[in-house]
């Protein structure tokens, strides 16, 4: 004992003035820690347990995949005072969806990215859509000709109209790419989001050909009376902050039987979606009929998103 | 016998926490300008994370900016750090082991460099134990992003481990056990080039993406490894011969320049083939590269980043080439600075911003860094050399004897 208090004292003896400077220094440095993250600590606050906890959308339970719709459901409910129903939207057996768009008579009037707009939430001050529209000179299918932000009445001379969306690639670089499989390819074919599942690194957005994909920068905006309360877990429901979403072929109708709201919105016709395991299905009949052809072929990817020149 | 293990070892950090603590004025001065620019940087992650990463200049067109771009110089960094194991080891040249441990410590502090760069630039931090094997979802061995995961993971513990066992032997008065250290020195150097090859696959596997979309990026990313980690070494080694009474003598930093030389002229090598491809052929691939060297109907935000790197670099190695180079002085300073910024830009700004301008759909719209991303990105820079400098204390203390395990101890 006595030998341990002879090796001690010489170290207690030390509280000199040095020792005693870095004691405070190190109080104000946790103090000035403390400071600097704080910030962190009020986005902490808005942040619930259970969502923390919450597991892949996959891996839940009936029961749980209830509760959680349950939560999101009041919780949207709470934001917007609005009778918003969040449900779960399953894929029908011997469905895959595929889309087609005739080029020939898409005039460019972009009805169908402010219906994908209105449709799914999106962002009120960015203008956010899932869909871009491209003015592309006639002569080519090149990009680097095309533009997506014109300004004057369509259609215009000499151009033709090339609106771009999710391909729905039957084999899709961004699903490989995710590193906690936040996203996948659904038994119709559609590839989806667990906006809760996300972490948000974008490797996703980097992966994919055709810019389909969106990050929410900061959280959407939608005025109350605007926000379209029929949502559905892995399509339109409004997405969190800080996660990635793209086009699910508006599931929540799809789904359900009806068709996508740009198809609904397009005054053209150029529009064509359906099943294309059904022989009798408009869509089967454009891919046999039409000489159609996808965006970037050689990549690979597989397309689900047709495109044609009807003349 | 545990017990004195753990006394001992509780002495070691004890007195580890002392040097790291102890120091002139200009240490001092050094440590406060560090932890404060790191505070700045936590300060504006902080307010990053609660407002959305709208606060950084990204966008759905260039999604990926500074932060990834310092992340991919930073993994150079640390493989080029272990360059110096191969020709101690493998060579067994005397002079290169006691050196050695510089280069590990600088790897660490790379690694966690890397980690926190990652970490910024997630939207949702909050859910990073999704990636977590076992707890998440972790999605190998599909994703690439999950084998630079594992990869750099595993590099940091092979490091730690390494740097940990010398010091604490050395501290103990002890000879370090070959068969505790030397198998997972050589695991280090292969893993060296494994980490550096991974990250150049997250980008040149994607095919959407023809800028990356290239054989040649892996090759040329480890050829420019093997000039900024040893260029950043022979610096930290200047600064510990001046700073400390630990010798440093002259002939492995005469290696790493040796190693310096080849690596960048095989650097620039790779860099003219690329060019020569890209621009003779004249596809619709060279978009991104008629962006990045000679910007594109007005846009050429980047025009001045490139043209600086790739000044710099021959220059660099220019200077490299000197007699003078070989000696301790001005030339072989400026010389590694100058490979430093040019390699960091080449890598950074100049590699990852390309990627996505003009866009997948041709649209160009440029990305300049904004006051948040540049603020996190000095912090973290500022945590690492935070870090390095007390590694680097402690390991000197070491190594001077000044800190070392009392004769007597307590009898058991």
């Amino acid at each position: 004992m006595t030998e341990r208090r002879a090796i001690e004292l010489p170290v207690i003896g030390e509280v000199t003035r040095r020792t005693a400077i870095k004691a405070g220094a190190t109080t104000l440095g946790l103090a000035a820690w403390a400071t600097a993250i704080q910030p962190l600590f009020e986005w902490a606050s808005e942040q619930s347990v259970d969502e923390f906890l919450q597991k892949h959308y996959r891996e839940l339970s009936p029961g749980e995949l209830q509760a959680v719709l349950n939560r999101l459901t009041d919780e949207a409910r709470r934001e917007t005072g609005r009778p918003v129903v969040i449900r779960d939207h399953q894929p029908i057996p011997g469905v895959v969806f595929a889309y087609a768009l005739n080029l020939s008579i898409c005039i460019g009037c972009r009805r169908c990215a402010e219906a994908c707009h209105r449709e799914n939430n999106h962002d009120r001050a960015t203008h956010q859509s899932y869909i871009r529209v491209f003015e592309m000179q006639k002569g080519g299918i090149d990009f680097e000709c095309g533009n997506a932000g014109y300004h004057h009445p369509v259609p215009a001379k000499d151009k033709y109209y090339m609106p771009v969306q999710c391909q729905q690639c039957e084999n899709p670089p961004c699903v490989k790419a995710c590193p906690i499989e936040a996203t996948w390819q659904e038994e119709d074919g559609i590839v989806v989001v667990d906006y809760n599942w996300c972490i948000g690194c974008r490797y996703c957005e980097a992966a994919c050909p055709y810019h389909a994909r969106r990050f929410n920068w900061e959280k959407p905006q939608i005025p109350a009376e605007e926000v379209n309360i029929q949502q559905s877990y892995l399509s339109n429901r409004i997405r969190p902050q800080g996660v990635m979403e793209k086009c699910h072929f508006c599931l929540h109708r799809t789904r359900e039987g009806r068709l996508p709201a740009c198809l609904e919105a397009c005054p053209t016709g150029a529009r064509v979606f359906g099943n294309v395991l059904d022989p009798h299905s408009e869509i089967r009949w454009v891919l046999e009929n039409k000489r159609v052809f996808v965006l970037k072929e050689e990549l690979g990817t597989k397309p689900r998103f047709y495109y044609f020149f009807d003349k | 016998m545990a017990m004195t293990g753990v006394t001992n070892y509780l002495r070691f950090l004890r007195q580890a926490v002392h040097v790291a603590t102890e120091g002139g004025w200009l240490f001092y001065a050094w440590m406060f300008v560090l932890t404060a620019i790191s505070l700045v940087g936590a300060n504006a992650w902080a307010v990053q994370v609660r407002d959305g990463m709208i606060r950084t200049h990204m966008t759905d067109h260039v999604s990926w900016g500074l932060y990834i771009a310092n992340f991919t110089f930073c993994v150079g960094l640390a493989a080029g750090g272990v360059m110096m194991v191969i020709p101690a080891y493998l060579y067994r040249d005397e002079e290169m082991h006691d050196v050695v441990i510089i280069g590990e410590i600088v790897a660490i502090a790379a690694i966690v460099m890397c980690t926190l760069s990652v970490i910024v630039d997630l939207g949702r931090p909050d859910r990073l134990w999704h990636m977590i094997p076992g707890l998440g979802k972790f999605n190998w061995p599909i994703s690439m992003l999950t084998w630079d995961m594992i990869v750099l993971n595993v590099y940091l513990l092979i490091n730690l481990h390494v740097v940990g066992y010398l010091l604490y032997t050395r501290f103990q008065g002890r000879m370090p056990n070959p068969v505790w250290y030397v198998p997972f020195v050589f695991i280090s150097i292969f893993w060296a080039i494994s980490i550096h090859t991974v990250t150049a696959f997250l980008y040149c596997g994607l095919g959407g993406r023809p800028f990356w979309n290239t054989a040649l990026l892996a090759p040329r990313f480890l050829a420019s490894a093997f000039v900024s980690g040893p260029a950043f070494i022979l610096f930290v080694m200047r600064v510990v011969r001046v700073g400390s009474d630990l010798p440093m003598h002259p002939g492995p930093a005469r290696l790493l320049v040796q190693i310096i030389r080849v690596a960048s002229v095989v650097n620039l090598l790779m860099l003219a083939s690329e060019l020569f491809t890209i621009f003779y052929t004249g596809s619709g691939h060279a978009a991104a590269a008629r962006y990045l060297y000679f910007g594109e109907d007005g846009h050429d935000a980047l025009v001045p980043w490139i043209w600086s790197a790739i000044v710099m670099n021959l220059v660099g190695t220019v200077l490299f080439f000197t007699p003078a180079a070989l000696q301790r002085g001005t030339t072989r300073v400026v010389a590694c600075l100058l490979v430093l910024v040019g390699i960091w830009i080449e890598k950074g700004m100049g590699l990852i911003v390309p990627g996505f301008v003009p866009s997948t759909l041709h649209e160009v719209v440029e990305y300049v860094p904004s006051l948040t991303e540049w603020k996190i990105t000095a912090g973290i820079w500022a945590f690492g050399l935070l870090i390095l400098t007390v590694m680097l204390k402690v390991t000197i203390a070491v190594f001077t004897k000044e800190m070392k395990l009392a004769p007597r101890t307590v009898a058991d």
